[in-house]
């Protein structure tokens, strides 16, 4: 294999093969697992959260390049965030932030949308005082 | 880093004195076989050469019964659609296996969307035609029986013999796709009492773009392409020339080799199963053991607990080429057919490699791919939920079940409130 031979772009590859925030959180403070119904893929990212902010995120994916790529993306792009920011987070950003994924490859940026969504929900579910401070209306649990 | 090619059902390396042989027909002998003076004539010449060489690969009665496509492809829908619009008038039923190639599939598909049926026959767990069914499914309506001879993603040998007397007793042409074994294992289209029998020479060796099309004088055949009368009138266009001395040349060196590339393939075969099989957990070969039922350069294994695009993609960084029949390498995010004709597990296609060996596969190269092999897995399952979740028994495994934990595939629904497909 050549480094200009390979299936995806740059940062989708160096994503893939050095995985950014791979494990899991001791006591997460939320924990989302989301699967796609269309490929069969399985994401799951923890979230360690204080004081209104994603202190620190980890994943774990069962699925393809993008797939393990995108989730790894979205773990390093929502630290930091407040958790209304984090709601309103799109997987459109996980594409731009990767430079791009093939048009069949689309929906594993919307699985770690979907993830980092479900871990959101998990700690606010645990935490309820927090929703009524929250600008984002918070859907029905999954 | 070491590079081993473990694709050659895909593609294999044209052979050197294939090369050699078509040189000459790009530059010097470039004339047309239609042309009746000298150019035209002396490239005639030549593709008569590589038709008798074809002819004798397969075993066929006669020269003039092999015609030249453009590949693969083309012969199936030539063979499914051709013979289909030949016998209209005596009947519009097909009857094909399951596993089938999409090529012949797909073709049978456009028919049906003409007013064709098809039954489809099933499959045992290990890819085996059931002949019972096939036998039930031929009608007096019944114009062609397609069945492959090894199938293309699992490896299994079909009773093609077996096949071959039931069409002649019922007196049904026999349509067997050769993709897969041609090159690689003893083809005898007169035993099997075959009408038509296609293959593809860039899979033993010889170029791309040509493919051929055996068909036996009795069986009635009309073209799908239209124009000259070139191949007998039964495929319009010019001949691609060199292509076709090249696969004539390595169906020749196929014919020699057939028993040492079978000897050297079953050795390696059977060192990379047991090797993947004692060092990796968890791991599953589909289709038959290595063994009669099973071509000897075809490995089909899902690893459990990882999907395969992972498993190619770092195969793929570690110099290893190999394919995969997981959802995620196909544009349509669907699992390969054959693999689900064989009733397996959602969970186990996603985690699917199909590794194919060639005559240049080395002991060195196997032992190679078993050792990298068991780092990718065990790189891929440390990023996995699913195999966390195994070692806390919320989920179960289908290839050892310890009765512990739910189903992934139940897992998977639940997580993505659908079940996968």
């Amino acid at each position: 294999m050549s480094e200009t031979y390979t299936l995806y772009n740059s940062t989708v590859m160096d994503h893939f093969m050095h995985p950014r925030n791979m494990g899991d959180l001791k006591d997460a403070d939320g924990v989302g697992e989301v699967g796609a119904a269309a490929c069969g893929d399985i994401m799951k990212i923890s979230l360690k959260i204080k004081d209104g902010k994603i202190e620190d995120a980890r994943f774990k994916t069962f699925g393809c390049g993008s797939a393990i790529a995108s989730s790894s993306m979205a773990t390093e792009l929502i630290k930091g965030r407040s958790i209304d920011e984090a709601m309103n987070f799109t997987n459109q950003e996980v594409v731009d932030a990767l430079g791009g994924l093939p048009p069949v490859k689309i929906h594993c940026s919307v699985l770690a949308e979907e993830a980092l969504k479900a871990a959101l929900e998990d700690y606010i579910r645990k935490h309820p005082e927090t929703a009524s401070k929250l600008q984002t209306p918070v859907p029905a649990a999954a | 880093m070491r590079h081993v090619y473990l694709d050659h059902q895909a593609a294999t390396p044209l052979l050197p004195e294939a090369f050699e042989a078509m040189k000459p027909f790009f530059t010097e002998w470039f004339g047309n076989p239609s042309s009746l003076h000298e150019h035209g004539l002396r490239v005639r010449e030549a593709l008569k050469r590589s038709r008798e060489q074809m002819a004798a690969l397969i075993h066929a009665g006669s020269p003039d019964e092999i015609f030249f496509t453009s590949d693969g492809t083309e012969s199936a829908n030539l063979a499914i659609k051709g013979v289909a619009y030949a016998n209209e008038r005596r009947g519009k039923h097909l009857v094909v296996c399951a596993t089938e190639h999409p090529s012949v599939i797909n073709s049978v598909e456009f028919l049906e969307k003409q007013g064709w049926t098809c039954t489809r026959v099933g499959v045992d767990a290990e890819g085996r035609l059931r002949l019972h069914e096939l036998k039930e499914a031929i009608t007096p309506q019944t114009v062609l029986v397609a069945v492959h001879h090894v199938n293309h993603d699992i490896g299994t040998i079909q009773p093609v013999a077996e096949v071959g007397r039931i069409c002649s007793d019922k007196g049904v042409p026999l349509y067997v796709d050769c993709e897969a074994s041609a090159g690689w294992l003893p083809i005898d289209v007169e035993a099997w009492g075959a009408a038509l029998v296609s293959f593809s020479p860039h899979r033993f060796y010889g170029p791309k773009g040509v493919g051929v099309l055996y068909r036996n004088k009795k069986a009635r055949l009309v073209s799908i392409i239209h124009g000259g009368v070139q191949e007998g009138g039964r495929r319009a266009g010019t001949e691609n020339v060199p292509a076709i001395v090249g696969a004539g040349v390595a169906a020749e060196v196929a014919r020699m080799d057939l028993d040492a590339r079978i000897a050297h393939t079953r050795e390696l075969q059977a060192r990379l199963w047991d090797g993947l099989e004692k060092h990796v957990g968890f791991i599953k070969l589909n289709g038959p053991r290595p063994g009669p039922d099973r071509i000897s350069t075809n490995l089909n294994i899902s690893t459990e607990f990882i999907e395969g695009e992972g498993q190619l993609l770092l195969c793929d960084l570690n110099g290893i080429a190999v394919a995969s029949g997981s959802s995620c390498v196909s544009k349509s995010l669907k699992i390969s057919h054959v693999l689900a004709a064989i009733g397996l597990d959602h969970a186990l296609a996603q985690g699917n490699i199909i590794m194919t060996l060639g005559r240049d596969t080395s002991v060195e190269d196997v032992d190679y791919v078993v050792q990298t092999f068991v780092r990718i897995v065990e790189k891929l399952r440390g990023m996995s939920p699913m195999w966390d979740e195994f070692q806390r028994g919320i989920i179960d495994s289908v290839i050892r079940p310890t009765g512990r934990g739910k189903s992934f595939s139940q897992h998977a629904a639940d997580v993505s409130g659908k079940p996968a497909h």
